[in-house]
């Protein structure tokens, strides 16, 4: 579509504009986070100079690394566990026939609308009983099974031509390699939304490692904030800002190397 | 005997089928289906302090709730909070969706700056925030004194903390809506816009006429996801207020996690929990039922 000149200048501008109004927080505490303490009371927005202090407080004040590594962990086996599990259940209800098989799709849907606060009392009584409080398996094992995932992966395999499950099952492969060998990768889009998707949400999960860890061992970053937040709040807003800039970065970069990708697989798995 | 075994023979499929589905099904037995029916069943029951039913006390909790002044005071500040954010949240994410599908140079950069705030998480959000209302050294405080207002209390003044904590959320939420609203346009086919030119139409003719009509599904897509997240606000609540000051922003979510893991009523907060299922229930039903009349498809 072709825009006029003015109109093109307009909304350059409001673009521009918009766009780092909404920027504008990610910015300001990546600047306050080289700032001393002195600059941050003068209210400065740039820093005179760039200084790495505050990143090396916070990496000392907490045990931020291993909580890095935690969240790494985490993440990863969310996204693995979810790939693994919505994939095999999303082939079940493509590839094969069989009774109750809507039914069990209606199931399947209906999680969606239970609010996981609403089952979260009995969640964290169930974890205690495994005496998985504290544990990567605590932390990462409720959340394998996903309705939007196994949805989203079905909606991808549907497109799949049921010619080349006939031609696959006449070459006398077996059911799991069909799904191994040519559902999988035929689906790798999807895949791979639905991994970015994983991996973020679970990184920024926030009251489920709250409730359910109780010393540094498996601790997430998320509640390292908190804790940071609560520890340092009246005096170092640097380290305290360090400390979000260092916990943002993997999602923002994630974000903006997939965003593309996440969008358009997104809106698919939504609307379609 | 025989038919058994062609019975046995026949459902192979079914078999099968079932050992793809077994771990899903596992998972959501044990931490969705069971959980739901246990929180429904806690709810009638005065619990001990480990969380075991001890006294059966039929729909006591929810006459409770229904006459505490904290509940119903909670849930007017929920109910203001999505008031506050969903609106407002999806008509700014809706006009940074119809800016940046314009198609200039650069404009993936933009973009990326609209859908950063999905790579925020809660915590970190809240936390910068809690730095942009600090009353002394906050930047909002700092520019209301620039321009001779007068100072507000952000966090601690009841009048301003759930609005605080809307402005900041509308914030958080921005970068999904964005996505998934610009994926929508995108998905608007442009013969549509190729006619209607021809015929002289204007921008707003065309914004009226066929961008909001065809974007109709996803828009009311993003406002029952709006909906249903901002009924389950907790993050930005815990590090920003801890639900108050005088309880303005104790939103359902927070209630019911300072009534279980707090207080240790898990009975009364089970009753909370199953009134926030169904408020999500019928805001997911009202989804489906008046989305697919009202909502045109392409």
């Amino acid at each position: 579509m072709k825009t006029s000149l003015p109109a093109k200048i307009w909304i350059y501008f409001l673009l521009i504009v918009t766009s780092l109004l909404v920027f504008f927080p990610v910015l300001y505490a990546f600047m306050i986070s080289f700032m001393t303490a002195p600059e941050i009371i003068q209210g400065r927005f740039f820093p005179k100079e760039i200084s790495l202090e505050n990143y090396a407080k916070v990496f000392d004040r907490l045990p931020l690394l291993s909580y890095l590594l935690n969240s790494f962990i985490v993440s990863i086996s969310v996204m693995l566990g979810q790939l693994v599990v919505c994939s095999l259940a999303a082939y079940a209800f493509v590839f094969f026939k069989f009774k109750g098989r809507d039914f069990i799709f209606f199931l399947f849907i209906s999680t969606m609308m239970i609010p996981w606060e609403a089952t979260m009392i009995p969640n964290v009584f169930t974890i205690r009983k495994l005496d998985w409080f504290n544990t990567y398996q605590g932390l990462t094992l409720p959340f394998f099974a996903l309705a939007f995932g196994t949805f989203l992966l079905r909606q991808h395999f549907l497109t799949i031509p049921k010619e080349l499950h006939e031609a696959s099952q006449i070459a006398g492969l077996s059911r799991f390699k069909f799904f191994w060998k040519v559902v999988l990768p035929i689906s790798k889009t999807s895949l791979v939304t639905l991994g970015a998707y994983g991996f973020l949400t679970t990184w920024n999960m926030y009251l489920w490692p709250l409730l359910i860890t109780t010393n540094q061992s498996v601790r997430t970053v998320q509640i390292g904030l908190k804790q940071l937040q609560s520890q340092e709040i009246a005096t170092e807003w640097g380290v305290v800002m360090a400390g979000v800039i260092v916990v943002i970065i993997p999602t923002l970069l994630l974000l903006f190397i997939g965003q593309k990708q996440l969008q358009k697989g997104l809106s698919q798995g939504a609307l379609k | 005997m025989n038919t058994a075994g062609s019975f046995w023979r026949r459902s192979i499929n079914g078999r099968t089928a079932l050992l793809y589905l077994l771990p899903s099904i596992i998972l959501f037995t044990v931490f969705v289906f069971y959980p739901m029916f246990r929180t429904i069943y806690l709810s009638f029951f005065l619990t001990d302090q480990a969380g075991n039913a001890a006294i059966q006390v039929g729909f006591e909790n929810y006459q409770y709730l229904l006459g505490s002044s904290e509940f119903l005071n909670s849930m007017k500040a929920t109910l203001l909070f999505v008031l506050y954010t969903v609106p407002i949240g999806v008509i700014l994410a809706l006009f940074f969706a119809l800016l940046a599908n314009e198609k200039l140079k650069g404009i993936g950069f933009f973009r990326t700056l609209y859908s950063s705030t999905m790579g925020v998480s809660v915590a970190a959000s809240s936390v910068i925030w809690l730095f942009m209302f600090n009353p002394s050294i906050g930047m909002f405080n700092r520019l209301l004194q620039a321009v001779g207002l007068p100072q507000i209390q952000w966090l601690l003044d009841p009048e301003w903390a759930l609005l605080s904590v809307s402005m900041s959320t509308i914030w958080m939420n921005i970068g999904f809506s964005f996505l998934i609203l610009l994926g929508g346009l995108q998905n608007i086919d442009e013969h549509l816009y190729e006619s209607s030119r021809i015929d002289g139409a204007g921008y707003f003719y065309r914004l009226r006429r066929i961008t909001l009509p065809m974007l109709s599904p996803t828009l009311f897509f993003i406002i029952t996801i709006s909906l249903i997240n901002a009924f389950q606000t907790f993050g930005q609540i815990d590090i920003l207020t801890k639900g108050g000051p005088s309880q303005s922003t104790n939103l359902i979510v927070y209630s019911i996690y300072r009534e279980a893991f707090i207080n240790y009523q898990f009975g009364t907060a089970s009753a909370q929990a199953v009134i926030l299922f169904i408020i999500i229930l019928i805001v997911t039903i009202l989804q489906f039922k008046l989305g697919e009349r009202k909502v045109h498809y392409q």
